[in-house]
């Protein structure tokens, strides 16, 4: 943590930028709201509650005079890739320090854990101690890591300046991201119909997974456009609500980077990557393995094709299994 | 359809349509069994809908004194409005209404020489005060009436405003186009413009209606001829749903533009925010 | 005071429903709502506040005004039945109390929304006293007591007993109806205890110290134009989680749907938040998210009680303050602008 924060002194007082995008401690201790900063520094944090994707924020701060520092986890590093390559951002106004992770803890975990009025959480070794209105209580972080941090890509930052290396020793244990879908594969039809429409209708249309998104950044969404005539907050009909999210699900096929980020903000906790991954898992099946926004150049495999292609009928097939 | 809601429209039926200008018509508006749909005051507006399309608020042109039958001028310039223009004599839309305030015309504009300053489709609201004052002539004192548009094609009522208007006792009408026109032997330029070269006697009252830049540079222009604020109206447009002041959107600082508007005067205007 | 075994609640529930249709807080698939209890519903008491407020049941995300028919020429209206089936709420929080409140303010003032005032008249409230608040709560600083709830009925869970005490007509209509199930309680002491000592706590949290004396002093247009909004909107997404969450947030935007089979006016849910809220054919009074997002707070602390006899329209629940996915939320701004005692 200071070591990030003498880097960023160090960095401005160079001159690399003039200001600097990371997360500022906010109302609560665990509270982390990417923040802007020029010369004061006050209350800028990296640590285990750091956990929102800052990309997407650099398509606003490019649009500024001058270059922004921006401290980047892994994770949030393809997203920059992405967003490069399809020109939302000017790669020239932006300077990239790469923060090491260790995965990132999720606050709504502790408190399901039963934990309530937190005042104060220090950080032992993998020991929180969390001191609150009705004592003092103590967790093991591997147990309430976000969900997006237990399957995630890895400690690999495929983009930056520069980079302040990992000196920590990895201790968790990682899931195969695909485990979830292969679940929801192993499901007969009418069961998966059943768990996507009761997942998907606990929507409440606050669109926060498409704001959050990186790969949504369309100048204006159609379910913003009245337009379009399918403009809706609310469900005129049932399905309504399902179809935003598999829409959106087609929309950011290929170009996803699994950042987890919108099943992060959902207050509902609808599981809306399990949608993206299972695109993703399809996508690598049938036009070879694809991760987006590993660079910031290679052609998606949606956006170009072969004759070597699958044809439509692949979903009549699929379908059929 | 005995339940009492402000939400609920009565429906209406279009008994007459005339062409004004090649992007403004007007409606005659009945009840279904005859009659006005409502009574209003001027300046207030109704909530206009085809069902399936949209509901939007628009004001109502004509005076209270017409018994028989309501009046509105629309404007095509949206989904809603194109559809309109699309109906014909005979076809019924739903209306809610009346809506919103009014001019003060019992109260503080009573015996007062008025000023109507109008451009473009934003005579609609005035023509409803001007044609209420000329229906109760003595109670208001001298009228002028400065109103342009871009050609004379796009003068809303121009019959009206030769043939009533103009020729109505104490009642002096400036009409005004934004470019020289073969057929136009009159006044050109724009209204802010023209409203300084009139040299208004500065007791007058003054209702001003028209698009955000005329009535920016016309206000500019009443104050430094030496107006005050509170003697200038203005009649304000906000994407409305409710009409109620309940749902929020025409909201302006601690005012709702449909339920404490659409008149506003200047001065009270100057105390909210500027996001209008 | 009545009473009853807090183990027998599944009986007091029962009872209720047997007249009349009972919803309460409810887990369910990761989330929690208040739901129409069966005896399969896995209610929690233990939980604070659910993802959605209670507003739901008097005012739906969704909801259909009115269908129109169109033969030839004509179009029909077609509204939906006035009456509303009696119902009852359980477990409703003191903040949510006060939302109710708040909410009649806007739908009850005249003219008077009638699908709202339906439903609130079928509705008898219980409330359920807070025994264990937690850090995002600050319903102290708007007044209310979360250990003396207002509404039809009070009830607190307090050593192994729920109490109950009708407070008005509706909740005494209601305590008469199932009033087998309770016992007199002889000894409140258990309740008193859990006032005292859950007050205590509520001095301790972190956010009870808010003051909102910056709101009542300051004129409009000074807290409008401050500075403070410049930051504090910045990291703000435009999502509309802190409009849907809040128990007090009401406005709503009017659609039709054209069901193949004649023409559905619905009214939902909308946030000052999204950039359509205000957008229009001549243009877009609000521009930026700095605007949309001040709005939504200048609403809360300063438009709504200047319309409301000094009311704010916050009650302190917390939901927002726990939802926004970048943790922004009405307290920093509260803080910001106003400091605390």
């Amino acid at each position: 943590m200071q070591r990030v924060i003498d880097k960023v002194k160090e960095l401005l007082a160079n001159g690399v930028a003039d200001r600097v995008l990371a997360w500022k401690v906010g109302e609560f201790p665990y509270d982390r709201i990417p923040g802007v900063f020029k010369d004061d520094l006050d209350g800028l944090c990296y640590d285990s509650f750091s956990a929102c994707n800052l990309s997407k924020y650099l398509i606003n701060e490019t649009k500024k005079d001058g270059r922004v520092l921006v401290l980047m986890k892994p994770c949030d590093s393809y997203g920059v890739n992405l967003l490069i390559k399809e020109h939302r951002i000017d790669r020239e106004k932006i300077y990239i320090l790469a923060v090491p992770c260790n995965c990132k803890v999720d606050i709504e975990k502790i408190k399901d854990s039963g934990i309530k009025g937190i005042i104060d959480i220090a950080e032992e070794g993998d020991v929180l101690k969390i001191n609150t209105v009705y004592g003092q209580k103590e967790l093991d972080r591997r147990q309430v890591l976000c969900d997006k941090c237990l399957s995630c890509q890895g400690k690999k930052h495929v983009i930056y300046d520069e980079i302040i290396e990992d000196d920590e020793q990895q201790n968790i244990e990682k899931t195969d991201r695909m485990e979830a879908v292969e679940e929801l594969e192993a499901m007969s039809p009418e069961e998966r119909f059943a768990f996507w429409r009761s997942e998907l209708s606990k929507c409440i249309r606050c669109n926060a997974c498409r704001n959050v998104c990186p790969a949504c950044s369309c100048n204006k969404c159609i379910f913003d456009n009245t337009d379009t005539g399918v403009a809706a907050k609310s469900n005129a009909d049932s399905f309504e609500e399902n179809m935003f999210h598999i829409i959106r699900a087609f929309h950011v096929a290929g170009r996803c980077t699994d950042c987890g980020e919108c099943s992060r903000v959902c207050p509902q906790n609808i599981p809306l990557h399990l949608l993206n991954r299972k695109f993703i898992k399809e996508i690598n099946e049938l036009y070879g393995e694809f991760q987006a926004g590993e660079d910031a150049v290679t052609t998606g495999p949606l956006t170009f094709f072969t004759m070597e292609d699958a044809e439509p009928d692949v979903v009549y097939k699929k379908g059929r299994d | 359809m005995s339940r009492n809601d402000m939400l609920i429209p009565k429906v209406a039926v279009i008994t007459g349509i005339t062409t004004q200008t090649p992007d403004v018509k007007t409606y005659k508006v009945n009840a279904p069994e005859g009659g006005k749909p409502f009574e209003h005051m001027p300046g207030q507006c109704a909530m206009l809908s085809i069902p399936g399309i949209s509901e939007a608020m628009i004001s109502i042109t004509s005076s209270p004194t017409n018994k028989e039958y309501m009046e509105f001028s629309i404007k095509r310039c949206g989904c809603l409005t194109e559809a309109i223009h699309a109906l014909e004599e005979g076809d019924e839309i739903t209306v809610r209404g009346p809506l919103g305030n009014h001019f003060p015309v019992e109260s503080e504009l009573k015996g007062k020489d008025l000023v109507f300053i109008a451009g473009g489709i934003g005579l609609a609201p005035l023509r409803s005060v001007i044609n209420y004052c000329l229906d109760n002539r003595d109670d208001y004192g001298e009228i002028d009436i400065v109103y342009g548009s871009r050609t004379k094609q796009d003068l809303v009522g121009f019959e009206e405003i030769q043939n009533v208007w103009a020729k109505a006792p104490n009642v002096n009408v400036y009409l005004t186009i934004d470019n020289p026109q073969e057929d136009w032997d009159g006044h050109v330029g724009f209204v802010p413009n023209y409203v300084k070269e009139l040299n208004l006697s500065v007791d007058k009252t003054v209702l001003m209606c028209g698009p955000p830049i005329m009535i920016k540079f016309t206000l500019q222009g009443l104050i430094e001829l030496g107006f005050t604020k509170e003697q200038i109206y203005t009649t304000m447009e906000l994407r409305m749903k409710c009409g109620i002041g309940k749902c929020g959107r025409c909201n302006i600082g601690s005012k709702y533009v449909c339920k404490d508007g659409p008149v506003f005067r200047f001065d009270e205007l100057d105390e909210l925010p500027d996001e209008y | 005071m009545l009473r009853l075994s807090a183990d027998k609640l599944d009986k007091l529930f029962s009872a209720i429903s047997d007249a009349k249709e009972l919803y309460l807080p409810v887990e369910e698939n990761g989330s929690s709502k208040f739901d129409k209890w069966s005896e399969e519903t896995q209610v929690n008491l233990n939980r604070l506040n659910t993802v959605k407020s209670p507003k739901d049941l008097f005012f739906p995300q969704s909801e259909d005004l009115m269908r129109f028919k169109k033969e030839g020429k004509k179009i029909t209206v077609d509204t939906p039945d006035e009456n509303c089936k009696e119902f009852v709420v359980f477990g409703v929080r003191a903040c949510d109390v006060k939302s109710i409140e708040v909410l009649d303010r806007v739908f009850l003032s005249e003219p008077v929304d009638t699908y709202y005032e339906s439903k609130r008249k079928a509705a008898t409230i219980v409330s359920l006293a807070c025994s264990e608040p937690e850090e995002s709560c600050f319903c102290n600083i708007f007044g209310i007591d979360a250990t003396e709830p207002a509404a039809d009925v009070s009830t607190w869970l307090a050593d192994d007993y729920l109490y109950w005490e009708a407070k008005t007509e509706k909740g005494e209509a209601l305590t008469e109806s199932i009033k087998s199930v309770f016992e007199q309680a002889e000894d409140t002491s258990a309740v008193d205890a859990q006032k005292e000592n859950v007050k205590a706590i509520i001095e301790k949290l972190p956010l009870s110290g808010l003051n909102l004396d910056y709101f009542k002093n300051n004129d409009m247009m000074d807290i409008f134009n401050s500075e403070k909004w410049d930051e504090l909107y910045e990291a703000c997404l435009g999502c509309g989680t802190c409009t849907f969450v809040c128990p007090t947030c009401q406005c709503y935007d009017i659609r039709d749907y054209d069901t193949g089979h004649g023409i559905v006016r619905y009214r939902c849910w909308d946030s000052c938040m999204y950039s359509d809220f205000t957008l229009m054919a001549g243009g877009q009074p609000r521009t930026t998210q700095k605007e949309r997002f001040r709005q939504r707070f200048m609403h809360k602390l300063v438009y709504f009680p200047m319309n409301n006899d000094g009311e704010f329209s916050c009650v302190g629940c917390g939901r927002c303050v726990n939802k926004c996915p970048v943790r922004l939320n009405i307290a920093k701004v509260i803080r910001a602008l106003g400091g605390e005692v």
